[in-house]
């Protein structure tokens, strides 16, 4: 008797949302099925063949037929007929719990997120308490009370399922509040109810009508089940529940009555299910469906790394999402030596993180990749799965720029430490573990037997990035990527995470790709610079070089655009 | 251990709000519980009478009171119906239910948890195969699937019996065939639920940067998927389980009727028949109960899955 969705489907249209749910072919469908449905079940005394109470003993338990396209029941009443009348009371209870369950939760639930304070604990804890009712208890205790009264028991479980709605429309309207049209609104002095009708609660429909879709189903359950259990519509009038329930009555030798009235039942539970998929899927952004795995291309036979050729070389590289006319990446040549510190230098949206990930074999499933990324013999592109895992850590490593989000939540330091070093290094628990302290001594983190026990939660920005450099020099690779390490961090910090880096290339002879848009951060440690833009490279040249004389306009607009850099230039 | 606080502090709410509420539909009712235990051809000093005994004549909220501290006595009051005692009754017939949610539960988390992630790795015909089956198996209502499963292994196939219920005591062997079908039927609409919820929660973990961050340690899949995943996708998990485990109460009221097992649910669908009030009040708290001990282990399930909440 609950509906279930995830926090996260509480986004919010921006377009039409009509507009939107019709572009969707499930949505149509759906609406288009229950429309039929509900239409049939409305004109029935019109449309419906016989009168589903007449009888006829002679034409009983019928298979379909001609005369009676759904066959006929133990009394040879026609089963269409019924079903279409017996939808009537399904459609009004229905209809009424979803009313009551509307209206309570879009007022409850726009108050307590658009006032917030009191309100919102007292209504927040109201819904704690609706969540945890047994509702189907009580409902039998109403339809006990009131004898049989539909209207009360629809009302009932409106009340009692409506918590979740209360619930997703105040987390939307906290979120949609925080905007600043509302902000705007309210300064320029509308009303708390105008802002909250007008301006509000138009940009909630997408959530309201997923929650309204499911609870349907769950309360078309709840009504033909009591129809089921006899406590609905009396007989011999039809209900979908209580036809299931005669059908029950002659499984043993008729058991095809237990189709069309069951799977009228479904068929709009489905409908009310794949409503609700569409709503979502209609106005949130897709998920991104990525399993990391490669969109794979054959090895050619042709394919061989390059003769003399560096630590990395990347040959033609073309990523593209797609879109072949408009690549990420579009035709990109690099090569690594040994050792060297190599700075990737674009701004955001110039395919330098695509061609970091891309070197790890880390691909989003929307990506088409073509060229070749040569590492040790593999080509990244076309690597299995297996080679991947065994270049990956143990021959490049990567950094990412956010070290919060970076580390898993759930696991201490330590352990995903030894995980990282025992994916890469046959060693024992014990041996692991010393290695981590080690690693963690060489990133500069002072107690590092004590911080094996810490979760990334307890940590600082600077210490979650040694953290993750940490786990990244685990299976002592030849090659670091460092993508933006330093862009979400304090300025003091971002000075010491370079100095580290520069330290750990001198003590290991690793090379280091730095992707980054900071011609200040280049100046400082890199030996070589590459500077991209939409996907391409634009130039290459040695840090020096690259400040004295920029060869490309692009570079120079980049220089300008980094102060400090442009005065030593001065 | 804040979460734990706020949850006994919810619970203790919750039993007097469902204790309240049940009590106050009864006073509603036309007719008064003496009135149904004399039924129509008492007359009128004999009904006085009564009232003045069960103590009817007195105020609510002193009606409430007492009622609270029978319950709190153990005494849940007798069957108006039976005049059995309530307690008594509950306690014969919870083993049963239980015997079905229990099962049914586990059933339904490991089942779904397997598609879930079945679906979140597969791609292409394999995974439409699966959402259309977890779609499916949560839209058809479960005493009707109950009712197929009935007529196909119990009626045509004779692999279980198609009613009953065979105590454990009695026959470890019968119990366990006579819930088989029960348990399905009940684990089916909540598995589609869950799968649900771990497919999306799957698909939304593998795009987190710390996933890539394991990847690109070289750690391998295994590690990833069964460990740093379902621990992380584990809280999501936990939620909706919980909330099918309360959805499931319902369910049971519907499958103890279809398989005429002796449990709470056909406890109170019989009481719901007889307008047997102290029965579903009892039931009522009963069902309250179990509600609270599962919240109770899916707050618990919070503290060892998300280390955040531990220092909270």
């Amino acid at each position: 008797m609950t509906a279930i969705s995830s926090p996260s489907e509480t986004g919010v249209t921006r377009r039409g949302f009509l507009h939107a749910l019709l572009h969707e072919p499930l949505a149509v469908v759906s609406l288009a099925v229950l429309a039929i449905v509900v239409s049939a079940c409305l004109l029935s005394p019109w449309l419906a063949p016989y009168d589903p109470l007449a009888q006829s003993l002679a034409d009983a338990r019928q298979l379909p037929s001609a005369a009676h396209w759904l066959g006929t029941d133990n009394l040879g009443r026609d089963v269409l007929s019924r079903l279409m009348y017996g939808g009537v009371p399904s459609i009004a209870g229905v209809g009424l719990c979803i009313a009551v369950f509307l209206v309570l939760g879009v007022v409850l639930g726009l108050l307590a997120g658009y006032l917030g304070g009191a309100v919102d604990r007292v209504i927040s804890f109201v819904v704690e308490i609706l969540m945890s009712v047994p509702s189907i208890i009580i409902v039998l205790a109403v339809v006990s009370l009131f004898s049989r009264s539909l209207n009360a028991t629809m009302i009932t479980l409106g009340v009692l399922g409506s918590g979740g709605l209360i619930r997703v429309v105040r987390a939307a309207t906290l979120k949609v509040s925080k905007d600043l049209y509302v902000d705007a609104a309210r300064v320029s002095g509308l009303g708390g109810l105008r802002i909250l009708f007008r301006h509000i609660l138009p940009r909630l429909s997408g959530p309201i009508v997923i929650q309204v879709a499911l609870f349907a189903g769950v309360a078309l359950g709840v009504q033909t089940g009591l129809g089921f259990l006899g406590l609905g519509t009396p007989p011999p009038n039809p209900s979908w529940g209580g036809m299931v329930g005669e059908a029950s009555l002659l499984v043993q030798v008729f058991p095809w009555l237990l189709v069309p009235s069951g799977g009228i039942i479904a068929l709009c539970t489905i409908a009310f299910a794949l409503l609700g998929d569409a709503t979502r899927d209609s106005f949130a952004t897709r998920v991104r469906r990525s399993s990391g795995r490669v969109p794979k291309r054959r090895p050619d036979s042709a394919d061989v790394p390059p003769p003399g050729a560096g630590l990395l070389t990347v040959e033609q590289l073309t990523v593209h999402f797609g879109d072949p006319e408009r690549p990420a990446v579009d035709r990109l040549d690099l090569t690594i030596d040994k050792g060297e510190i190599v700075g990737l230098v674009g701004e955001s949206g110039s395919g330098k993180t695509v061609t970091a990930l891309a070197c790890l074999g880390l691909f989003a499933s929307t990506a088409h990749a073509s060229g070749h990324i040569w590492f040790g013999g593999h080509d990244v592109v076309t690597a299995r799965y297996r080679e991947l895992e065994e270049i990956r850590g143990a021959g490049v490593a990567y950094v990412s720029q956010e070290p919060m989000v970076a580390l898993d939540p759930s696991f201490t330091v330590g352990t995903v430490l030894r995980e990282a070093i025992r994916a890469n290094r046959r060693v024992g628990r014990t041996e692991a573990k010393r290695i981590a302290i080690e690693l963690l001594e060489q990133v500069r983190i002072t107690e590092p037997s004590s911080l094996l026990r810490r979760y990334p939660h307890e940590l600082s920005g600077g210490m979650a990035q040694r953290v993750a450099i940490a786990i990244a020099l685990a299976g002592n690779p030849s090659l670091l990527i460092a993508d933006e390490p330093t862009t979400s961090l304090d300025v003091t910090v971002q000075a010491r995470i370079l100095e580290l880096l520069r330290t750990i290339r001198q003590e290991r002879g690793m090379a280091i790709i730095l992707v980054t848009h900071d011609l200040g951060v280049v100046a400082d440690i890199c030996d070589r610079a590459v500077v991209m833009r939409g996907g391409a490279v634009v130039e290459r040249a040695d840090v020096e070089e690259l400040y004295a004389h920029p060869a490309h306009e692009y570079t120079r607009e980049l220089l300008r655009a980094t102060p400090s850099i442009a005065e030593r230039a001065a | 251990m804040r979460i734990l606080v706020t949850r006994l502090a919810t619970s203790i709410v919750l039993l007097f709000v469902v204790s309240a509420l049940t009590f106050l539909l009864m006073s509603l009712l036309p007719t008064d519980a003496a009135r149904v235990i004399l039924g129509t051809t008492a007359t009128q000093e004999q009904y006085e009478a009564l009232r003045e005994q069960l103590g009817l004549n007195q105020p609510l909220i002193v009606q409430y009171g007492n009622y609270l501290a029978r319950v709190f006595s153990g005494d849940f009051g007798t069957s108006i119906f039976t005049g059995e005692p309530v307690i008594r009754s509950i306690a014969n017939r919870l083993p049963v239910t239980l015997s079905l949610l229990i099962p049914g539960i586990i059933v339904c988390a490991v089942a779904g948890m397997t598609f879930g992630y079945l679906s979140a790795l597969s791609r292409g015909g394999l995974r439409r195969v699966l959402d259309v089956l977890v779609l499916v198996g949560g839209a058809v209502p479960g005493f009707w699937l109950a009712l197929v499963m009935v007529s196909v292994f119990a009626v045509s196939l004779r692999w279980f019996p198609a009613t009953g219920y065979v105590p454990f005591a009695t026959s470890p062997g019968g119990w366990a065939t006579a819930l088989v079908l029960p348990v399905a039927a009940l684990a089916i609409q909540g598995a589609a639920g869950v799968a649900k919820i771990t497919r999306d929660g799957v698909l939304e973990a593998m795009d987190q940067d710390y996933v890539r961050t394991l990847r690109a340690a070289g750690i391998p899949r295994r590690t990833i998927y069964l460990r740093h995943i379902l621990k992380n996708t584990g809280m999501q998990v936990a939620t909706v389980v919980g909330l099918i485990f309360v959805g499931s109460l319902a369910g049971s009221v519907f499958l103890e009727q279809v398989f005429v097992l002796p449990g709470l649910g056909a406890l109170a669908y019989s009481a719901t028949n007889q307008n047997d009030l102290p029965v579903i009040q009892g039931v009522a708290l009963t069902m309250t109960l179990i509600v609270i001990v599962v919240n109770i282990c899916v707050d618990l399930s919070y503290l060892a899955l998300n280390p955040k909440a531990r220092t909270r």
